[in-house]
């Protein structure tokens, strides 16, 4: 059902929220007697916001003539986008650098990018895609450089907006050119057009220049390479939500744009890519390429941030495998591994965090010996760990084994399969670099006395927990998953 | 009842794991580290006896697929995989020698100083993980216990293990996850190429053996045997594949490497034999004559370097690569043309694999013993030692005179590791060669040169160590004490009684075996 923009507004509520929050958040820093509030307030409006999306329900509208698409699918993307901006948000006040940052400005950035990601997930329109884009990529780069006297944090900033705004204007050039071919820049009616149209060129040249700025956001090689220094450089909790929310949303993104332009049938679920375009072998490349070099590069990092940011370009690359197949299956692996990946990615971050506000760095070489001072946390960081190298009896094995199985059950990439095993094996080898530092080595001198920080400690036991809960019986996710795919 | 014991016995040292971690925690600090291996020794003494238990009313005559030693319940339905473990008489004296070496493993490391806690509750999950592997009979549950021993086994080794640790500790991580992730692959293939699609190793029986598809040029079962392949044969370890082993025995503490040889090892043999045979009998026709080459490779390779090796533990750790290439000749010699040949080596083979297991858990326990007094177990120091004035002499000598029965246990034991008749090993390693010999004749005889390359470091270890005069630094060891007869007892008496009387175990394995053999001899 497509509703008018005025009966609209209600299904928008929980963005509306969001919007007003980050205003209020702005206003009550204006005012001292209204400023120790200000701590609480983010929380308060992305709870309400929660509350709203909670009672709307998975349901199906179409909103605003057509721009913007309310399904099962956005509401999970949106789920998890709130929950990751509320834990950045705890983590940020719990980390020692950013404690003297100006508070207000921090979160209402954070805010304003989820109302971005909110718009990336529920695009319908290209225009309402490069909105989104660009509402998450502005206050990002501000984010990025948000330490102003720290070198690395100014670099990662620059570098951000360099890179980020070289991207964009490709995929403004690509989107131009779609808009070109079909005359609109409503999905549905690109989809629709593109279906007589009968130059195969074309499209592949649209495609690639889109996919570039989706690309660059997801850091899908080869436009990863602003990652490891914007990773590096920003502030530990930006580093952690960047490495979660807009992955997601850039995933979300690209199954959406994908399926429902450049498939026959123009929904989820459709296997048949329209002008027998060999999208698949193009994806094939891309994901062993992103996957092989993030790991690789992975292996020589001494700085845990920056090896998780090479450890993230890699997971992309696990998750594209299931992109060279489409099918219902293959949107369900990517489903689960985002979930997954969620999880585990920020837990891997939290201990992170954890671990710099004790020894002020995040280099490898200050880890030695760290689980003789902080056991339980650094046995979920074990946990974590085993989880994003893939291996049983982690939920992180579950996300690959579907991701692997898609590639069995629907096409010929065994190639592909085979390139990916070879990579968790790898991958094995850089996070126990971590664990060798944490448990094997003796505890450097520089090591005190842990500082106990419970906020910390419990979103980083609930975070970890999942990898054995969810392995333990995942009937149900797969069922949810199913339930949002169809 | 049956079906209880056997969920039981994985899920018991997990119970014990918990509690220690638990008792740990409810414990005032400074309290002793005392009651971490005793809930260790209990839990493992309960898990033995529970198994002693399956084994009283465990008849091997039933064949799997009717037998009451099962549980089977749906886990994960969308994909088929059951919760499906069960016993027959291939998985019998596996799970016996299981439980008996983590119950005298933890005997064996009581003394543990360092972190116990640790030690016990990684110990005990490790022991949960290796009782899984033998009792599953669906295949992703397999494939989950096969990994889930893998990072226990990492931080026993890396922390609690010697000079190298942590390069051995990864190594042996990285050697083993790299062959499990093609076992992985095979795995999901033979799910989707097998119809209907499912991980249950009873039906793959019937249904594998149908699939019919190409790949990159190959038939695709074909490819999953390659795959299943190089996962186990990293563990055997095979030839090409077994550098991680050497390194990993030496660095691990004694109890590990006592699992390690005498349990982990085993697993990659049970695994071809419970997956790689009865599910592609056509390709086992096919590369039988190539794991009969790798089988005397590793008889040859094992025991020459064996005879070079100056530690007294990195030489029974290239003995044990000699040892499984016995159970690799026996399993190969599957597909001779006599049914009495084929049974006679692989049912050596089987039984090489329980026997092994016992006789080289001795022999690391009884250094372990020498090394807890002497703090080495050099046979000959290197002759770049750090201390110049001992580099290139012997590291000991004329032990015999101070230490009587520990000499006695270790001649036992060496004399039982060469395979003298009326031991155990003499008999599962005969059965191998007979079977060999009927199948591979010309690749058999050249492997009986192991048996006397065995006699050689064997026997010249034994001299250097015990006999001769007697060197005066060591006037102070003593001789073994009651606990340490109590670790190796048991194991000497099996590898006696087995030696003259072998009868209960072939009696236990023959009916599993034979329908292995059954299944192969059929598409010859």
């Amino acid at each position: 059902m497509i509703l008018s923009n005025l009966n609209s507004l209600i299904w928008y509520l929980p963005e509306l929220t969001l919007l007003l929050t980050s205003i209020a958040v702005l206003i009550f820093d204006l005012f001292g007697r209204l400023r120790p509030y200000n701590a609480y307030l983010p929380y308060v409006g992305l709870i309400r916001s929660g509350i709203f999306l909670f009672i709307m329900g998975p349901s199906y509208e179409i909103l605003f003539e057509g721009m913007i698409v309310n399904d099962s699918f956005s509401y999970f993307f949106k789920c998890i986008f709130l929950v990751s901006a509320f834990m950045i948000i705890l983590l940020s006040s719990n980390t020692e650098k950013i404690k003297n940052v100006n508070n207000s400005e921090y979160n209402m950035m954070l805010i304003i990018i989820t109302i971005g990601l909110f718009l990336m997930c529920s695009a319908n329109n290209l225009v309402i895609v490069y909105i989104g884009v660009e509402l998450v990529s502005l206050p990002s780069y501000i984010l990025s450089g948000i330490l102003k006297n720290d070198e690395k944090s100014n670099e990662a900033s620059l570098k951000y907006v360099i890179f980020g705004s070289f991207a964009s204007g490709l995929m403004l050039f690509g989107i131009s050119w779609l808009y070109g071919l079909a005359g609109s820049t409503d999905f549905s009616i690109i989809h629709r057009e593109l279906l007589v149209n009968s130059n195969p060129m074309m499209i592949y040249l649209t495609i690639l220049l889109i996919m570039a700025g989706f690309g660059y956001k997801i850091s899908m090689a080869p436009f990863h390479y602003w990652t490891p220094d914007v990773y590096e450089g920003s502030p530990t909790p930006v580093t952690a939500f960047f490495s979660v929310a807009p992955k997601a949303a850039g995933i979300a993104l690209i199954l959406r744009f994908i399926y429902s332009i450049f498939t026959v049938k123009g929904s989820f679920g459709n296997t048949e890519f329209i002008q027998s375009i060999s999208w698949p072998q193009i994806m094939a490349i891309i994901s062993a390429v992103t996957m092989t070099m993030g790991n690789l590069l992975a292996i020589q990092q001494s700085n845990v941030k920056r090896m998780l940011a090479y450890s993230s370009i890699a997971h992309v690359g696990y998750m594209l495998m299931a992109f060279t197949v489409l099918s219902s299956d293959a949107i369900l692996a990517v489903l689960l591994y985002v979930f997954i990946y969620f999880f585990m990615n920020l837990a891997a971050f939290f201990f992170i965090v954890d671990v710099s506000n004790n020894t002020g760095t995040s280099k490898l070489s200050d880890y030695k010996g760290y689980a003789s001072i902080a056991p339980i946390s650094s046995a979920f960081m074990v946990i974590t760990l085993v989880s994003l190298a893939g291996l049983p009896p982690m939920s992180g094995f579950i996300g690959k084994f579907y991701l692997f199985s898609v590639l069995f059950r629907e096409s010929s990439f065994y190639w592909l399969a085979v390139i990916g095993i070879l990579n968790s094996v790898v991958s094995l080898y850089y996070y126990f670099l971590i664990v060798k530092n944490m448990y094997l080595e003796k505890p450097s001198e520089k090591l005190k006395p842990l500082k106990p920080n419970k906020a910390i400690l419990y979103s980083l036991i609930i975070f970890s927990s999942q990898n054995l809960l969810f392995y333990l019986y995942w009937t149900p996710l797969v069922e949810y998953f199913k339930r949002i795919v169809s | 009842m049956h079906s209880t014991i056997l969920t039981l016995l994985i899920f018991i040292p997990v119970m014990g794991a918990v509690s220690i971690v638990a008792a740990r925690s409810f414990r005032a600090k400074d309290s002793s580290h005392a009651d971490s291996r005793l809930i260790a020794l209990i839990t493992t003494g309960v898990q033995l006896i529970l198994s002693l238990w399956l084994y009283m009313s465990f008849d091997p005559t039933v064949s799997i697929s009717e037998s009451p030693f099962t549980v089977q319940v749906p886990w994960i339905s969308s994909f088929n995989i059951e919760y499906f473990v069960g016993v027959d008489g291939l998985s019998m004296p596996m799970v016996l020698l299981t439980a008996l070496l983590s119950f005298l493993c933890i005997l064996c490391s009581w003394n543990i100083n360092k972190q116990p806690m640790g030690y016990f509750s990684l110990f005990l999950l490790l022991d949960a993980g290796m009782m899984g592997v033998f009792l599953s009979l669906d295949f992703f549950l397999f494939y989950i216990f096969w990994e889930v021993m893998l990072l226990p086994m990492y931080f026993l080794i890396g922390i609690w293990g010697g000079p190298l640790r942590i390069y051995a500790a990864i190594k042996f991580f990285l050697y083993t996850l790299f062959g499990s992730v093609f076992m992985l692959l095979a795995m999901i293939a033979l799910y989707f190429y097998s119809e209907p699609n499912t991980f249950n190793l009873i039906t793959l029986i019937q249904t594998a053996s149908s699939i019919d598809a190409v790949v990159w040029g190959f038939n695709v079962k074909y490819l999953i045997w390659i795959g299943l392949f190089i996962g186990f044969a990293i563990k055997v370890p095979v030839f090409p594949f077994h550098t991680w082993l050497p390194l990993a025995h030496v660095e691990a503490p004694t109890a590990i490497s006592v699992i390690l040889a005498g349990v982990l090892l085993k697993m990659g043999t049970y695994g071809l034999l419970r997956i790689s045979y009865p599910l592609l009998p056509g390709e086992v026709a096919s590369f039988a004559m190539i794991l009969a080459i790798l089988g005397v490779i590793n008889i040859l390779w094992g025991a020459v370097n064996a005879i070079a090796q100056i530690d007294m533990k990195k030489m029974i750790a290239y003995s044990s690569v000699s040892h499984m290439g016995y159970v690799l000749l026996g399993m190969a010699s599957v597909v001779s043309t006599s049914t009495s040949g084929a049974q006679a080596g692989l049912n050596g083979a089987v039984m090489q694999m329980f026997n092994h297991g016992t006789i080289t858990a001795m022999l690391f326990m009884l250094v372990g013993v020498l090394y807890d007094q002497a703090h080495h177990r050099w046979i000959m120091y290197p002759d770049d030692y750090k201390d110049k004035d001992l580099a290139g002499k012997p590291g000991f000598g004329g032990i015999g005179t101070k230490m009587p029965v520990f000499t006695a246990f270790v001649a036992f034991a060496f004399f039982a590791g060469l395979g003298l008749p009326a031991l155990s090993g003499f008999i599962s390693e005969a059965m191998c060669f007979i079977g060999g010999f009927s199948a591979f004749r010309t690749i058999t005889v050249i492997g009986t040169l192991g048996i006397l390359l065995n006699a050689v470091y064997f026997l010249r270890a034994y001299a250097r160590v015990f006999l001769g005069p007697f060197n005066e630094k060591y006037s102070s060891l003593v001789d073994i004490n009651f606990r340490e007869v109590g670790m190796i007892l048991p194991l000497a008496i099996i590898t006696l009684v087995l030696g003259v009387y072998p009868k209960p175990l072939i009696s236990m394995i023959s009916t599993s075996v034979n329908g292995i053999i059954d299944i192969i001899q059929k598409v010859l």
